[in-house]
């Protein structure tokens, strides 16, 4: 068998998951020569035509760089417009965008669980096909997934690109009577949460342990959704400011989204950086039910970020309840945001990890520079760092059976490609 | 049963994802069509001809130029969904860029790069049977329309302006109760007047109706606050390169 040491592996177009992206592996003399995760979905150049629109715009600009992730758009581009205006939202107004945030994290969530993730570890090709030997287990994850829709209809307008966001807060928030029917309905998918969790957590996994930095924001409030403070998996911790700073991009031949290394290490963002740096921040039924699935506080085998994507849709469905339940109306829809010149920085947590906006603007509120860092071209470095671990520890595979491990090593990372390939870097040739 | 298609063209995601929101129908519906290529949401993808082909996106790359023409011979009927699809989407703002600015603005390492100046429509390469409008499209016209397609009916998809979607769900006016700049005369009716009910002016993410009368709007738009860059702006977003007027 002397072809296997020398191996090619092609992936032409990646199924399930959100974009356009390929693979290609080729190992040489067995030893892993290349790994590419070639991302070709084409550039759409929201960062170019940003400069010149108004402040107000972002929101609902940046919304439509992901149909998946919406509400980490706006909430991140929301924070970064108020930071350079001086304006803090808090108190209810604050609440109601994480109630949002909860919706898209339980939507998203479980989206890749039970239609993009799951038929991988139970051999099927997709959650239809699933579905036929799974009907009531599939059911149920829609339902749930229904759950996290119905939030983001009722508090943004629109589960897809949300109508009601706003810099400085909302066009109209609800009364308690239009959030109780929302309570009900979570009442079941706390139950179907549970149950999704121990599901997945019987699945069998792949042997992998990533030696990756680990990288989420941290906050003294609960676990990180809307707000906090990045740190990392080595103890640096530093302001969102300094964001740019230690995350450096770089262009890669082979991919239409940059790369990313943090302080020039290889790192990931995302469930398994969130978990382990902030299990100590889950509701008390999430980090029960965590601990009697045997998940430890600290998880970074990637093939088990399905089981921490299952204790977050625990944590997110428990925190929307929290907060339907202390929800009193805010006298105002929104704070009053005045532009200034400046500079302002935003970080929120997508459900696929750290999603940075930096905003430049004049004082008259014109946008003069977008920068936008989303997860999945942070996530890239270690995609392919994974898939080369996993091509060395199992050569034994014939090449079927590799490919496919190769894919779920992708499919981990819930990569959002669609996100991803819109932030090349442009430099404006001096002429 | 007859064989459903989807594909992803420029775009966000969104529209497709609509198909994978309709929770409650999704099982069912797969009990009436063969869900033949979806890229999103199964590994399978079988071979053409198919019945129905749902595109998404709009045309970017030389790449896309071709596709579109082998997916049109592969289809029955083509049906375009969203407003990339059926305008160009958000990334046509680069159709309205000076070029010579826009020539001067170039990547790191541009030879990597495939990309052309316009961001085109569907319907400006293929034929197409069908458009379901809107920056997301709505669940309830894709639902419909498929429904039609399947029973072999015309779908019910009106082609008139938000407002009567507005009165249809008895809201106030917004633009003459609140003086609230709002699109909503000049757009393309589907999404149940989402806008209008959080009081919020419709900022036309369904694009154009039939025949839209702007020259008559604007007087309006001026008179509840926008000056000339604001009215500049609010025609050219996520439908930019449609027509207007």
């Amino acid at each position: 068998m002397t072809h296997r040491a020398n191996r090619t592996l092609q992936v032409a177009g990646l199924a399930r998951v959100e974009g356009e992206g390929a693979l290609h592996v080729r190992t040489v003399g067995g030893e892993v020569d290349r790994v590419e995760l070639n991302i070709y979905e084409p550039p759409r150049f929201f960062e170019a035509f940003l400069r010149g629109r108004n402040f107000r715009e972002p929101p609902d600009i940046t919304a439509r760089i992901c149909g998946i992730c919406p509400v980490a758009y706006q909430m991140s581009a929301c924070q970064a417009i108020e930071d350079a205006c001086g304006v803090e939202v808090g108190g209810q107004l604050r609440a109601l965008r994480r109630l949002l945030y909860c919706g898209e994290w339980i939507s998203s969530h479980t989206l890749h669980i039970y239609l993009l993730h799951a038929p991988d570890f139970l051999g099927f090709a997709d959650g239809i096909a699933m579905a036929g030997a799974h009907r009531a287990i599939v059911e149920r994850g829609l339902a749930l997934k229904k759950a996290g829709n119905q939030i983001m209809d009722v508090i943004g307008g629109r589960a897809i690109h949300p109508v009601n966001v706003r810099v400085g807060g909302f066009y109209r928030v609800p009364t308690p009577d239009e959030l109780r029917p929302l309570a009900k309905t979570l009442h079941q998918a706390l139950y179907d949460a549970l149950g999704t969790l121990e599901w997945v957590a019987g699945f069998d996994f792949p042997d992998l342990e990533v030696p990756h930095d680990l990288l989420a924001l941290r906050d003294d409030e609960g676990y990180p959704l809307d707000r906090g403070a990045p740190h990392t998996s080595t103890g640096l911790t530093f302001p969102v400011a300094d964001f740019s700073n230690h995350v450096v991009e770089h262009q890669v031949p082979h991919s239409t989204a940059l790369h990313a290394r943090l302080d020039d290490r290889t790192f990931l963002v995302g469930p398994l950086a969130r978990y382990s740096l902030n299990s100590d921040r889950l509701s008390p039924v999430a980090r029960e039910a965590a601990a009697a699935v045997g998940l430890g506080p600290v998880c970074r085998n990637p093939f088990r970020s399905i089981v921490v994507r299952a204790v977050e849709v625990v944590y997110a469905v428990e925190e929307a309840l929290r907060i339907i339940d202390s929800y009193e109306r805010p006298d105002s829809p929104w704070v009053e945001v005045d532009p200034r010149a400046g500079v302002g920085h935003g970080i929120t947590e997508a459900p696929r990890g750290l999603l940075y906006h930096r905003y430049g603007l004049d004082a008259a509120g014109r946008i003069l520079s977008a920068d936008i860092v989303p997860p999945t071209s942070q996530n890239q470095s270690a995609i392919e760092a994974d898939v080369a671990q996993v091509v060395r520890s199992h050569q034994h595979l014939d090449d079927h059976a590799l490919q496919s491990l190769c894919e779920r090593t992708i499919r981990n990372y819930d990569p959002c490609i669609s996100c991803s390939a819109h932030f090349l870097d442009f430099t404006r040739e001096s002429t | 049963m007859p064989t459903i298609a989807v594909w992803k063209f420029t775009s966000c995601d969104g529209c497709q994802l609509t198909l994978l929101d309709c929770e409650d129908e999704l099982l069912p519906l797969t009990e009436h069509v063969h869900i033949a290529h979806f890229l999103e949401a199964t590994s399978v993808s079988e071979p053409g001809p198919y019945d129905i082909s749902i595109v998404e996106g709009s045309v970017t790359t030389p790449d896309e130029t071709e596709r579109i023409r082998w997916i049109r011979e592969q289809s029955d009927v083509l049906v375009v969904v969203g407003a990339c699809a059926t305008s160009g989407g958000i990334q046509a703002l680069r159709n309205f860029a000076d070029v010579d600015e826009f020539r001067s603005i170039v990547y790191a390492r541009p030879e990597h790069i495939a990309t052309l100046g316009t961001s085109t429509a569907i319907s400006a390469h293929v034929s197409v049977d069908h458009e379901l409008r809107g920056c997301p499209i709505d669940k309830g016209q894709l639902l419909e329309l498929l429904t039609a397609l399947l029973a072999g009916r015309k779908p019910d998809l009106p082609d008139t302006s938000v407002c009567t979607d507005c009165k249809r769900r008895g809201l106030t006016c917004v633009l003459v109760a609140h003086g609230t700049p709002c699109l909503g005369p000049v757009t393309h009716a589907g999404c149940g007047a989402l806008c209008p009910a959080v009081n919020r002016g419709c900022y036309g993410c369904f694009g154009p109706m039939n025949r839209p009368n702007v020259p008559a709007l604007v007087p309006l738009l001026r008179r509840s606050g926008m000056g000339d860059d604001e009215l500049h702006l609010v025609f050219r977003t996520f439908n930019a390169d449609a027509e207007w007027t």
